[in-house]
C-alpha cells in the first residue's frame, strides 16, 4: 500500500528534568514533502536531531525505520551514508572557501587524500545548475546571499546522495523572491524522487509546497493532516499548534494617531565599505504620535540601513539630510545621542546585536540606560531589580528569575528582553526591526500586543517587516522599500499584499 | 538546601576554585610539615606574589573586554622600574613625586597601546606583543644593560614595610593593630550583609535563608580574623597588603557596582549589543589599556622595591603569572565572564604551589610545568562543565 521512506516510532526523549519528546509518531511518505510544524520549544528540532543522529542511539526510546531498515545511528555521519540530509536553520558554510569546496566538504572528489579539482569543479557546476544557482563554483560563500548559500547547502546535501532531505526553517532569513525559487526547487527535487521534511512557521509556504502536515505540540505529536483534507487552512492548523482557537492573529487596535513627531528629509547614506555606493537614496518619511508605520520590501532593500543609519549614524558613511523631531532639527552623531533624543531601535538580529547572552535578563534590561538607575555612576542594584521584575510582570517574560542568563531563554522571550531594554530607554520614536523573526504564533500575538500598547502610550512606532500579513495587520500606514528609495506610501485602507508588491514592481520597471 | 544549591550551582566555578585553593593549602600544610602557614611564611606569600595580584586585577579587566589580554605587561614592570629607579637613584627626586611620574608615564605608554587596540583595531596579541619587545628594549637601554641599585629604605619600605603597632604589643609580641584591623574589617563585612538583606526584604525581594547567611558571616568573619591573627603574630601589617587590599576593593566594586564596570562586561559579551545600546566601547577597551598600564606600574615599583634594585631581567614572565591567575580564577577567554576576586583567588592558587613547591625544595623546572597543568586543568574543568549543563 503506502511505501513510507521513515517511520518514527514512540519516540522518547529525556533531558534531564524535562521530558522533550513523549511517544512521538512520524511516517513519512516516499516523494512526498512533509511538512512539520508546531510552537517554538514544541520538540521539531529534537526530533529531527534524534533523526539526524545528533542524538545517538541509546540516548532516546524508540525506534527509527528508514526504507524499512531499523536504524541505529551513532552519530551525524551515519545517517548521512545512508542518505538523509539536514540542512539546519543557522548555516554551516565555511565563509572562506569557494561554493565547489563546500559542497564537497567532508566528502571530498579525492584520490589518496589528494583532491581532484577538476571534479570538483565539473560535480559543482553539475549540482548548481540542478538547484538553479547561477554561480562560479569558485566564488566565496562569504561574497554571495543567504538565499545562494541556502542553495549551496541543498547541493552539498544532494552531492551525498540524499534520499529525505530535511529543511528547518528554510526560508527565515529569505526575501519572498529566494522563498519561493526555494520552494520551487523543493517541488522539482521531489518529482526528482527525493523526500523532503520540511519544518517552518510560515503557515502559507507550508500549504503552497506540503503533501502532508505533522503537528506537534508539547513533545508529542498531536496529528497529520493531509492535503486533501477538505478543511485544511491556516487557521485549522494554527488551531492544531496551540491548543486552541486563535480567532485573531493579530489583536484589534484603534490607534489615536496625534501630529507629526520625527520626520526624515532628504536622507542619503553611502555604503560604509564600497565607496560610491549609495544605499539610501532621498528618503523622506515621517511619523505621528500613537501612530504604528510599517516598512515593507524584499530583503536587500535598505530598510535596516536606513533604520540604522537614523539611528544615531550606527551604520553608513557620507550621511547627509535632516532628522526634524517636534518640529526642531536634532544631530544626532552617536547612539548615545539617539538614545538621549528619544530614539530606540530594536536590532533584526537579536542574538548577534541585540543581547549580551552571557548575562542576565536585569543586566541586559538595563544597560542602554544605566544612568536612570545610577548615582555619580554607581549603580542602584535595588532600582535595577525592581526595574527587571516590573518589565518581567509586564510583558511576561517566561524565565526562572531576573537573574537568568539570556542565552538560556526562548527566543520569544529573548525578544521580549529586548523590547524591555529600550521600552526602558523610554523613546519617543521606537524602531522595531523584524521584531518576531523566529519566534512562535502565541509570542508574536503578544509582540503585536505590545507594539499597540506603546503606540496607546503615546509612542511613535516604526515596524519594519518582510511579512506581508504582519505588516497589513499591524500598521496604520505603510512605506514601501526597494532599492535604497522609498517607492510607495500606502494608508492602511490601500495596503494589500498586491497593491505593496505592485509598488515594488513598478520601481524595478523604472529602473530598467 | 534547594537554595544552598542553587548558589552553588550559579557560582560553581568560583567556588571550586576556592574549594581548589583550600586543598593546594592543605595538602602543602601537611607536606611541609605546617611550614606553609607560619606566620612570617604567610606575610611572605603576599609580599612574593603583590605584583602577580596586581596585575591580574588589570588583566581581569583587559580580558572582559573580550578576552583581549596584555602581553606587555611583564616589560612595562622592568620599564618604570627602571625610570623610578633612575629618577630615584641617579637623579635623586623625591620618591613621591618620582612615584608619581612614574605613574603617569605609564597611563602615557597605555594609551600609547590603547590607541592601537581600540581605535585602530589591531589585535591586542599583536599590539602587546610589540609592546612587550619595545618596553624590554627600552629597558635594556635606558639601564645601559646593568642593575641600578640600591634603592632608599623609604622607597624599600613600600614592598617590606609594615604598619608600627600602636598598642607596643601590649607588652607581648603580638601585633594589636593588626588584630584590631582584622576585628573592624569581619564588623564592616557582617553590618554590610546584614543591612543588604534587611534592605532586599523591606522591598519584597528574594532572600536567601538566614541561616545561610549566618553561616557564610560566621565562616568570613573566622577567615579574616585568622588571616589577621597570623600577621599580628610575625610583623604585623605589610605596607604592600593597604595597598593590594585597596586595589581588591576599589577595583571590585568598580566592575561590579558602577556604570563603566558594567560596560565592561556587556562590551565582552556581545560588542554589537553593547554598541548599538549606546555604549563607546572603543572608549571601554581604551580605558581597560590605560588602566592595565598603570596597575603594571604599581607592581613594576612594588616588585623594584622588593628586589631593592632596578634590573634590566624585572619582570620577565609576569605576564603570563597574570593571564594565568585570571583564568584559573572562571575569566573566559571570549570575554564577558570574569571576577576580580576570582583572579585573586587564581593568583592565590598559583602563588600557594610556588611557595610550597620550593619550601618542598621541587626544582624550578618542576614548577614550571605543574603550573603549567594546573592551568589547563582549570580551564578544561570550566570548559567540560559547561558543555554538561548545556546537553
Amino acid at each position: 500500500m503506502d511505501n513510507f521512506i521513515l517511520e518514527m516510532k514512540n519516540i522518547t526523549k529525556l533531558f534531564p528534568g524535562v521530558k522533550a519528546l513523549d511517544n512521538v509518531n512520524l511516517k513519512v511518505k516516499s516523494g512526498t514533502i512533509h511538512a512539520l510544524i508546531g510552537e517554538n520549544g514544541a520538540g521539531k528540532s529534537t526530533l529531527m536531531n534524534v533523526l539526524s543522529g545528533i542524538y545517538q542511539y541509546g540516548t532516546y526510546d524508540g525506534d527509527i525505520i528508514f526504507q524499512g531498515e531499523k536504524c541505529c545511528f551513532r552519530n551525524i555521519k551515519d545517517s548521512e551514508k545512508i542518505g538523509i540530509g539536514i540542512i539546519h536553520q543557522e548555516l554551516a558554510l565555511i565563509p572562506y572557501l569557494s561554493i565547489g569546496e563546500n559542497i564537497f566538504l567532508g566528502n571530498e572528489r579525492s584520490k589518496n587524500q589528494f583532491i581532484n579539482w577538476d571534479e570538483t569543479h565539473a560535480k559543482a557546476k553539475e549540482l548548481l545548475k540542478k538547484v538553479g544557482l547561477n554561480e562560479n563554483a569558485d566564488t566565496r560563500i562569504k561574497d554571495i546571499g543567504v538565499g545562494k548559500q541556502q542553495l549551496v547547502e541543498i547541493a552539498k546535501a544532494l552531492a551525498q546522495d540524499v534520499k529525505l532531505l530535511i529543511l528547518d526553517e528554510p526560508t527565515a532569513a529569505l526575501n519572498e523572491e529566494d522563498s519561493n525559487n526555494l520552494l520551487k526547487l523543493m517541488l522539482e527535487l521531489k518529482e526528482d524522487g527525493i523526500t523532503s521534511i520540511l519544518i517552518s512557521h510560515k503557515l502559507n509556504e507550508i500549504l503552497k509546497v506540503s503533501d502532508s502536515i505533522t503537528i506537534i505540540r508539547d513533545g508529542s505529536t498531536i496529528e497529520t493532516l493531509n492535503k486533501d483534507d477538505k478543511d485544511l487552512c491556516e487557521d485549522r492548523i494554527i488551531k492544531g499548534m496551540v491548543g486552541r482557537e486563535l480567532t485573531n492573529r493579530f489583536p484589534v487596535h484603534d490607534s489615536k494617531i496625534g501630529d507629526v513627531v520625527f520626520e526624515v528629509k532628504n536622507w542619503n547614506v553611502y555604503d560604509p565599505l564600497i565607496e560610491d555606493k549609495k544605499v539610501i537614496n532621498n528618503v523622506n518619511i515621517n511619523v505621528h504620535r500613537g501612530e504604528i508605520i510599517g516598512f515593507s520590501g524584499l530583503m536587500g532593500s535598505g530598510r535596516t540601513e536606513l533604520a540604522m543609519s537614523i539611528f544615531g549614524r550606527a551604520y553608513g558613511k557620507r550621511i547627509s539630510g535632516q532628522l526634524i523631531k517636534d518640529g526642531k532639527e536634532i544631530v544626532l552623531k552617536n547612539v548615545r545621542q539617539a538614545i538621549d533624543n528619544g530614539i530606540a531601535y530594536v536590532t533584526e538580529d537579536r542574538k548577534s546585536a541585540g543581547l549580551v547572552l552571557t548575562q542576565d535578563i536585569r543586566s541586559n534590561i538595563s544597560l542602554a540606560n544605566l544612568n536612570k538607575i545610577s548615582t555619580n555612576q554607581f549603580v542602584d542594584d535595588h532600582e535595577e531589580i525592581k526595574v527587571a521584575e516590573e518589565y518581567k510582570k509586564k510583558l511576561h517574560i517566561k524565565a526562572s528569575s531576573i537573574f537568568q542568563n539570556t542565552g538560556d531563554l526562548s527566543g520569544g522571550n529573548q525578544q521580549k528582553v529586548v523590547l524591555s531594554k529600550w521600552i526602558f530607554t523610554d523613546p519617543e520614536v521606537l524602531i522595531l526591526d523584524e521584531p518576531t523573526r523566529g519566534i512562535d504564533v502565541g509570542a508574536k500575538y503578544e509582540i503585536y500586543s505590545i507594539i499597540n500598547k506603546l503606540a496607546d502610550d503615546g509612542k511613535s512606532i516604526i515596524f519594519i517587516s518582510s511579512e506581508l500579513p504582519e505588516i497589513l495587520g499591524v500598521c496604520d500606514r505603510v512605506y514601501v522599500m526597494n532599492k535604497g528609495e522609498i517607492v510607495g506610501e500606502l494608508s492602511q485602507k490601500d495596503a494589500s499584499q498586491e497593491s505593496i508588491m505592485k509598488c515594488i514592481m513598478n520601481s524595478d520597471m523604472e529602473v530598467i | 538546601m534547594d537554595m544552598i544549591k542553587n548558589v552553588f550551582k550559579k557560582n560553581i566555578r568560583q567556588y571550586a576554585m576556592l574549594i581548589a585553593l583550600v586543598v593546594i593549602m592543605v595538602f602543602f600544610q601537611i607536606a611541609t610539615k605546617g611550614i606553609l602557614l607560619v606566620p612570617m611564611n604567610v606575610t611572605n606569600l603576599i609580599l612574593q606574589n603583590g605584583y602577580v595580584f596586581i596585575l591580574a586585577i588589570g588583566m581581569t579587566l583587559t580580558i572582559l573586554t573580550g578576552g583581549n589580554i596584555d602581553l606587555s605587561v611583564g616589560s612595562l614592570c622592568a620599564l618604570i622600574g627602571a625610570i623610578a629607579g633612575t629618577l630615584i637613584i641617579t637623579m635623586k627626586v623625591n620618591i613621591v613625586l618620582a612615584i608619581v611620574i612614574s605613574l603617569v608615564l605609564a597611563a602615557g605608554i597605555g594609551m600609547w597601546q590603547g590607541f592601537w587596540i581600540a581605535y585602530i583595531r589591531i589585535p591586542s596579541f599583536i599590539v602587546t606583543l610589540a609592546g612587550m619587545l619595545l618596553f624590554r628594549g627600552l629597558t635594556v637601554t635606558m639601564l645601559k644593560g646593568l642593575t641600578l641599585a640600591p634603592f632608599p629604605e623609604s622607597f624599600q619600605d613600600i614592598s617590606s614595610g609594615f604598619v608600627p603597632d600602636i598598642f607596643n604589643g601590649f607588652g607581648t609580641s603580638l601585633n594589636f593593630t593588626a588584630i584590631l584591623v582584622g576585628i573592624i574589617i569581619s564588623a564592616l563585612y557582617a553590618i554590610v550583609q546584614i543591612t543588604k538583606r534587611a534592605k532586599k526584604r523591606k522591598s519584597n525581594f528574594e532572600v536567601g535563608s538566614l541561616t545561610f547567611l549566618v553561616v557564610q558571616i560566621v565562616v568570613i568573619v573566622f577567615l579574616i580574623n585568622l588571616f589577621f591573627y597570623w600577621l599580628a603574630s610575625y610583623k604585623g601589617i605589610p605596607i604592600a597588603l593597604i595597598v593590594i587590599g585597596s586595589l581588591i576593593v576599589v577595583y571590585s566594586i568598580f566592575t561590579t557596582r558602577t556604570v563603566p564596570g558594567r560596560y565592561l562586561y556587556a562590551m565582552g559579551g556581545n560588542e554589537k549589543a553593547a554598541k548599538l545600546s549606546g555604549i563607546n566601547t572603543n572608549k571601554v577597551l581604551f580605558f581597560a589599556y590605560v588602566n592595565m598600564a598603570v596597575l603594571s606600574a604599581v607592581a613594576g615599583m612594588m616588585f623594584a622595591s622588593r628586589i631593592n634594585s632596578a634590573s634590566p631581567q624585572a619582570g620577565l614572565n609576569f605576564e603570563l603569572d597574570a593571564i594565568g591567575a585570571c583564568f584559573i580564577g572562571g575569566a573566559s577567554a571570549y570575554g564577558g565572564v570574569g571576577t576580580v576576586v576570582g583572579a585573586i583567588v587564581g593568583a592565590l592558587v598559583m602563588g600557594v604551589l610556588n611557595n610550597g613547591m620550593s619550601i618542598l625544595g621541587v626544582g624550578s623546572d618542576w614548577q614550571m610545568s605543574i603550573k603549567g597543568l594546573v592551568l589547563l586543568t582549570a580551564v578544561a574543568f570550566d570548559v567540560i562543565s559547561k558543555m554538561k549543563s548545556k546537553a
